[in-house]
């Protein structure tokens, strides 16, 4: 057996019998990256001696106890680098802290193994923007695995991984796992904590699992939810067990497609597997409603300011001074822009332009704050929906993985390709990407998201049906 | 867009190069955001954060469980008397 294959659920399975250890695992785990990680690019870095010492001290028992979980390298693992695969970190940090997710997993029994590649501090939909190196798609390599999470993605759908923590700023985790063919859980803004993440856009960051299966995904939003004490906008909620949610019925469940999100633009391949994936869970009792999401159009442009101008001041703290590259200056000014314009890539340079634009003197009221108007006229659109529905069903993507390079040149064109994924975001709400087949193209196979959508708080509804689903589609 | 204004105020220090590219891309995601000034936003209050914000208090009280100062430095490009060192700001 290759324990790089299982489930969370299929280790703690072996675990149990005596079959497997976490030092054997992680042993294995790390063959499988040396050998074939290279191919595809997506971890930045694996250290397994610190993995060994901390599977040394894990408490099976406990409900991830011996689970090696690959860590998005943007969140801080004590001892391990955190480079946001950006040259302005890359091999000049190393976390003195441990993020909210990483005690609280660790505290689960995990062991944080492996840095995921990703788009330079999470900008990016196509892992393109890794300062690092190349992260290429499981399923075809000349193809993009996704963004910002790609890395993540990608480890656990070649199965260099057993499971993996990403983050979603705008789809930085549902768009990666829909294109790599897995399962990604955005969680509601507030459910987990950001301590310890490497701050994008502090209103629409989360948080959340990258797995194999539903259940997996379950069991590791059990662990990282709830309050914190270090992340104010954390709220102090009750965490539903979510992993008693899966195998119950969704009879009844009344879930929304939006006529905005199977418009113009939605690939027919594409579009067919998302609908017979809905007429799936019609079949599983589930009532399929039309409902309106009226300002969609307007959520790319929203967000692209939102965004922007949240990094543009969150990323203001790369200045050379405290930790990271510092460049060599006569004086301190200097020091600043010569330090942050060799240690950014293109894109994050980029976006900390349009970012200070939008925000600076004379032009806040047009952009900035005219957005964040906009903003509530997206979440109130989703208020009024889920008024009459529990669920949204939608695709994830509306095209399968490009090509690589095929749209780096041309931003406005990739912005435009998360335009289902990131109302969630900027509404604040819940969502999970489930596998639900494959298109071909070019006679390859490319995995095909169906994305749900879920209530504030309504991770356990999300749960149930993309459980429900996921042991109802045949394959 | 004056794309060296910009650029000071975010502390990037662009080529020449640089400053003409951006200043082209930026300026097309300008033109492309410009479609939010046709809706009717009168009367909306802004969104800052999806979530409902409560304000959270503890005692003003230390916990002791912060980074140390070894720890906070251990990441310094420069460090000097246990302090991180910059170039001079003072003439």
């Amino acid at each position: 057996m290759n324990p790089a294959t299982l489930t969370i659920s299929g280790l703690r399975a072996a675990f149990a019998a005596g079959d497997l250890t976490p030092c054997e695992v992680l042993t294995s785990l790390s063959a499988e990256i040396d050998a074939r990680d290279p191919a595809i690019g997506g971890y930045l870095s694996h250290d397994l001696e610190l993995a060994l010492a901390d599977a040394k001290t894990t408490d099976l028992s406990k409900p991830l106890g011996g689970v090696p979980i690959a860590i998005k390298d943007l969140i801080n693992v004590k001892g391990h680098p955190c480079s946001c695969a950006s040259k302005i970190l890359h091999g000049n940090y190393t976390s003195p802290y441990d993020a909210t997710v990483i005690r609280k997993l660790r505290e689960a029994g995990a062991i944080p193994f492996g840095r995921t590649n990703m788009d330079e501090f999470a900008m990016g939909s196509s892992n393109e923007n890794s300062g690092i190196k190349r992260c290429r798609n499981p399923h075809d390599p000349e193809r993009i695995p996704g963004g910002s999470s790609g890395g993540s993605a990608a480890v656990v759908a070649a199965h260099t991984a057993i499971a993996a923590l990403g983050t979603d700023t705008g789809g930085s985790i549902r768009q990666p796992a829909s294109h790599c063919g897995i399962v990604g859980l955005k969680p509601t803004y507030g459910r987990v904590s950001r301590y310890g993440l490497v701050a994008f856009a502090s209103s629409l960051d989360q948080c959340g699992p990258m797995t194999k299966t539903v259940a997996d995904a379950a069991a590791i939003l059990e662990v990282i939810s709830g309050a914190c004490d270090r992340d104010s906008t954390c709220l102090d909620s009750p965490v539903p067990r979510y992993t008693g949610e899966l195998g119950k019925e969704i009879r009844g469940l009344r879930i929304g497609l939006p006529a905005e999100y199977f418009a113009a633009g939605l690939d027919p391949a594409v579009r067919e597997r998302v609908e017979a994936a809905v007429k799936t869970l019609e079949s599983l009792g589930a009532e399929i409603v039309p409902v309106s999401l009226p300002n969609t159009a307007h959520a790319v442009a929203t967000y692209y300011i939102i965004a922007t101008a949240e990094a543009s001041s969150n990323l203001a703290r790369f200045d050379g001074v405290r930790y990271g590259h510092r460049a060599q200056a006569d004086d301190l000014i200097g020091m600043y822009g010569k330090t942050r314009d060799e240690g950014f890539g293109e894109e994050v340079k980029r976006r900390i332009i349009l970012g200070t634009y939008v925000l600076s003197s004379g032009y806040y009221d047009a952009y900035y704050l005219r957005a964040q108007k906009v903003r509530t006229l997206i979440r109130r659109d989703f208020e009024q929906a889920f008024a009459k529905v529990d669920l949204i069903a939608s695709p994830v993507s509306p095209v399968p993985p490009f090509k690589l390079g095929e749209k780096h040149s041309d931003p406005l064109a990739m912005y435009l390709a998360d335009i289902y994924t990131i109302s969630a975001n900027l509404a604040g709400i819940c969502g999970i990407s489930v596998p639900c087949g494959t298109v071909a193209v070019e006679g390859r196979e490319l995995p095909v998201g169906l994305q749900l959508l879920g209530k504030p708080f309504g991770e356990a509804e999300l749960i149930r049906a993309a459980h429900a689903y996921e042991v109802s589609r045949g394959w | 867009m004056n794309i060296r204004q910009v650029a000071a105020l975010a502390r990037l220090e662009l080529t020449d190069e640089e400053a003409g590219r951006y200043e082209e891309q930026v300026g097309q995601i300008l033109h492309y955001v410009e479609q939010l000034n046709a809706i009717d936003v009168t009367g909306i209050e802004p969104t800052a954060h999806a979530g409902a914000l409560f304000d959270v208090y503890r005692d003003d009280v230390a916990t002791g469980n912060g980074l140390t100062r070894e720890e906070a430095l251990s990441n310094a490009p420069l460090v000097a008397q246990d302090q991180f060192r910059l170039p001079k700001v003072v003439e």
